[in-house]
């Protein structure tokens, strides 16, 4: 399970719509007990590609996440990113690019804006499973 | 000689290579790493033949990216 705070969800969707028609995207990061994964903090990346179909994190951005997650005592978690025209799901870049068995891939949907929907996924080669995603009030 | 690899220090040979950090620290799908040296970022041509030097800060990223 992972679980991320109100306030990050709905940070996470404000910039995904502010970022329309193209993808946002971006890297997550917290503590880890046993299966459970707290979302302590969301970072917010520039997506290099500027595409409505892909993204890419920024190098020098995602560097410094990095020196500030270790300054924080925090684990890098996974990434996010969205869709904005298409279905909370990985396609099959999403699968080909994750690397990490391990990491979380949170995708959001903004194919119906107004019912934005959140889901966490891992990935092992061209599987995909769906990770139990609770928000905190 | 010392270096520090994502945030550790460690002792390496004189002279290592990029390339040769890499298989020592067994990192995993090296073709997705991206290599920042003192916060510059090294062309993946040069890993061969790019040495490290005492004191040099390394990281490691992995490259992420995807598409609906």
């Amino acid at each position: 399970m992972i679980k991320i705070r109100r306030e990050d969800y709905d940070n996470i969707i404000r910039h995904a719509r502010k970022e329309l028609p193209n993808e946002a995207c971006g890297l997550i990061a917290g503590t880890v007990t046993g299966e459970d994964k707290v979302i302590e903090k969301v970072y917010f990346l520039t997506n290099i590609d500027h595409s409505r179909e892909h993204f890419s994190l920024d190098p020098k951005e995602q560097l410094e996440a990095v020196k500030d997650m270790r300054a924080n005592g925090l684990k890098p978690l996974g990434n996010w990113h969205s869709h904005p025209e298409s279905p909370s799901r990985p396609s099959e870049e999403d699968k080909r690019l994750a690397y990490d068995s391990s990491a979380s891939y949170l995708i959001l949907s903004l194919l119906e804006p107004e019912h934005p929907v959140l889901n966490s996924f891992h990935i092992s080669g061209e599987v995909s499973e769906k990770e139990e995603l609770q928000i905190k009030e | 000689m010392k270096i520090t690899v994502a945030g550790e220090t460690k002792e390496v040979k004189d002279g290592i290579t990029i390339a040769q950090l890499i298989t020592e620290e067994q990192v995993e799908t090296p073709e997705y790493v991206t290599v920042s040296v003192n916060d510059e970022f090294a062309k993946s041509e040069n890993f061969e033949t790019q040495v490290l030097k005492d004191g040099d800060n390394v990281e490691f990223l992995y490259f992420m990216g995807g598409g609906q």
